[in-house]
């Protein structure tokens, strides 16, 4: 009985959905509504990340440009086109979507390390372009986001943003998790393992990755707009490297191909550095520390290396 | 059974002067070759002599850099894998690659892929009752199947898709030769029902043995062809691929 409702997916989610509902009784300070804001909207991003890693199996090491794409729209559009920021969100992620089938007809015929460089290259173009555009953006010192309107009301302190991306986050989660289950995620599955076998049995590989790539940049976007809007500032690290870096961490680390993989993940990149903080001048030492003690001895993630412990001890 | 019936006449392949590089390395040169429809015809040749390579560009895996692939009076050359899928054309890829982590069900299910129709449920049970040992497994991960297991499930996938035109590659290759014998022996059923087979081996005898005609490559191009009991009897063949 157990072992069944672990193996469905949707209890997972229901799990968490019920941690994040619980979770605020504990909360000392507000501080911590802040944290699961972060979490989430990370989360959100690895869950997409999770889509073009863990299901078709190719890398993106450049995932923050689309991060950034939606964080700059939300902040862009109002302040200098007088677009509704709720509406700013979505054309930052059909911006995200055009540039990523764009960028992605060209670089997703590259494997492995060769496409690894290259979504590297993208990602740091991006965030040169943030960094040098002026008139738009403030530069490096970053811009202020207009707070998000909806139905008159002005989402503006931390429990409502708290509600607000754990919402976002569960919707995204479960739409994966439906993505997976269909045919178009075990198409993706099935070239993840084989190209040459996905291709004679009339998947169109070139078309699928890039479905998957088109999908994870949407999911990166809305995390972007998110980011900014509920911290209603913005710099342009937001769409740097380390970003991009800590994205494609939280899925490994999670456990890739898993969703709710891709939220622990999140979660543990995101608070671990808080509960190390009184550490100070070790902590960053700590933080790699662990990372690397999780992957050496939990190789396929926290998420799938835990789930099997659970199993064996409760048949 | 498996094979699809057509009216529109018999469904025959032809390869003409076909050529393929990779990179500046020519891997097939001037290759010409016929199938007609419910033959089994087999590719005989040593490693590296261009034999897969000559099954990718049949199915468009590989591209072609000169010459034409004919398949039921359409041209082909220049047509997507997918798209040689729909018009009937399978390959069971070399070294079988399964689907590790789907399921056997799976694995068959992505054989039938582009196919819309309702009997895809029926296809399934058949491919049970070709490999009775499959059916056991069905929610297994197909990684988790022995080498002899996945082959047959390899084929399995590739008849789900209902073929005209089955690609084998190296179906003998690293199993025992009781479990050979088996996918031999389905091979041979496949063709008894109607199914048109292209067959390439390094296992000569065997595939010659089951075939009607063979034909053998080296370094790119087709160096024999006719009659497979001719072919098994002749001496530079025997010498050469039966080491006899």
């Amino acid at each position: 009985m157990a072992q069944r409702l672990l193996n469905h997916r949707a209890f997972g989610l229901l799990v968490i959905a019920l941690i994040i509902a619980v979770a605020p009784l504990f909360f000392p300070s507000t501080f911590y509504y802040r944290m699961g804001t972060a979490i989430f909207i990370a989360a959100l991003a690895a869950v997409g990340l999770n889509v073009l890693m863990g299901l078709a199996g190719q890398v993106s090491l450049g995932h923050a440009g689309f991060y950034g794409i939606g964080a700059y729209a939300v902040a862009v559009g109002p302040a200098t086109f007088d677009i509704a920021p709720w509406a700013a969100i979505f054309i930052g992620i059909a911006l995200a979507a055009a540039v990523a089938y764009l960028v992605g007809r060209p670089i997703l015929k590259l494997r492995g390390h060769y496409l690894a460089v290259a979504t590297l290259g993208f990602g740091i173009l991006v965030s040169m372009v943030l960094t040098n555009e002026g008139t738009w953006t403030g530069g490096p010192d970053g811009m202020g986001v207009k707070r998000l309107v909806l139905f008159g009301y002005v989402l503006k302190d931390r429990a409502a943003w708290y509600w607000a991306s754990a919402a976002v986050l569960l919707v995204g989660a479960v739409v994966a998790v439906n993505l997976i289950e269909s045919p178009t995620g075990r198409a993706l599955r099935a070239l993840h393992d084989s190209e040459v076998a996905a291709a004679v049995n009339g998947i169109d590989v070139a078309r699928y990755k890039l479905v998957a790539f088109v999908i994870s940049a949407c999911y990166a976007s809305l995390a972007g707009s998110l980011a900014a809007l509920s911290d209603a500032f913005i710099t342009p690290a937001s769409a740097g490297f380390l970003k991009s870096i800590e994205l494609v961490t939280m899925v490994v680390l999670g456990g890739m191909g898993s969703v709710i993989g891709s939220i622990i993940g999140a979660a543990f990149l995101e608070s671990l550095p808080q509960l190390l903080a009184r550490m100070q001048e070790i902590e960053h030492v700590l933080l790699g520390l662990i990372i690397m003690l999780v992957m050496i001895f939990m190789r396929d993630g926290l998420f799938p290396t835990l789930a099997r412990r659970f199993r064996r001890a409760a048949p | 059974m498996l094979a699809r019936e057509e009216a529109s006449g018999p469904a025959w392949l032809s390869v003409e002067g076909l050529a393929s590089h990779y990179g500046r390395i020519q891997a097939l040169r001037d290759v010409a070759l016929t199938i007609a429809k419910g033959e089994i015809v087999s590719l005989v040749g040593a490693n590296g002599a261009g034999k897969t390579t000559l099954l990718r560009t049949i199915s468009g895996v590989q591209p072609a850099s000169a010459g034409r692939i004919v398949f039921e009076g359409e041209d082909i050359t220049t047509l997507a894998a997918t798209a040689r899928v729909s018009r009937g054309i399978a390959q069971v890829p070399e070294g079988r690659q399964i689907f590790g982590p789907l399921s056997v069900a799976d694995n068959l299910r992505m054989g039938a892929y582009l196919r819309k129709d309702g009997e895809i449920a029926v296809d399934m049970d058949r491919i049970y009752a070709l490999f009775p040992i499959l059916a056991g497994f069905r929610a297994r991960p197909g990684g988790s199947l022995s080498g002899g297991q996945q082959q047959m499930l390899a084929l399995g996938r590739a008849l789900m898709s209902r073929p005209r035109l089955l690609l084998l590659d190296e179906p003998s290759m690293g199993l025992a030769p009781v479990i050979v014998d088996q996918i031999f022996a389905a091979i041979v059923r496949l063709k008894s029902e109607g199914m048109t087979i292209f067959l390439v081996e390094q296992n000569a005898f065997a595939a010659l043995s089951i075939a009607d005609r063979g034909y053998a490559l080296e370094t790119g191009s087709v160096i024999l062809s006719g009659n497979a009991r001719d072919l098994l009897a002749d001496e530079k063949v025997k010498e050469a691929y039966l080491g006899i």
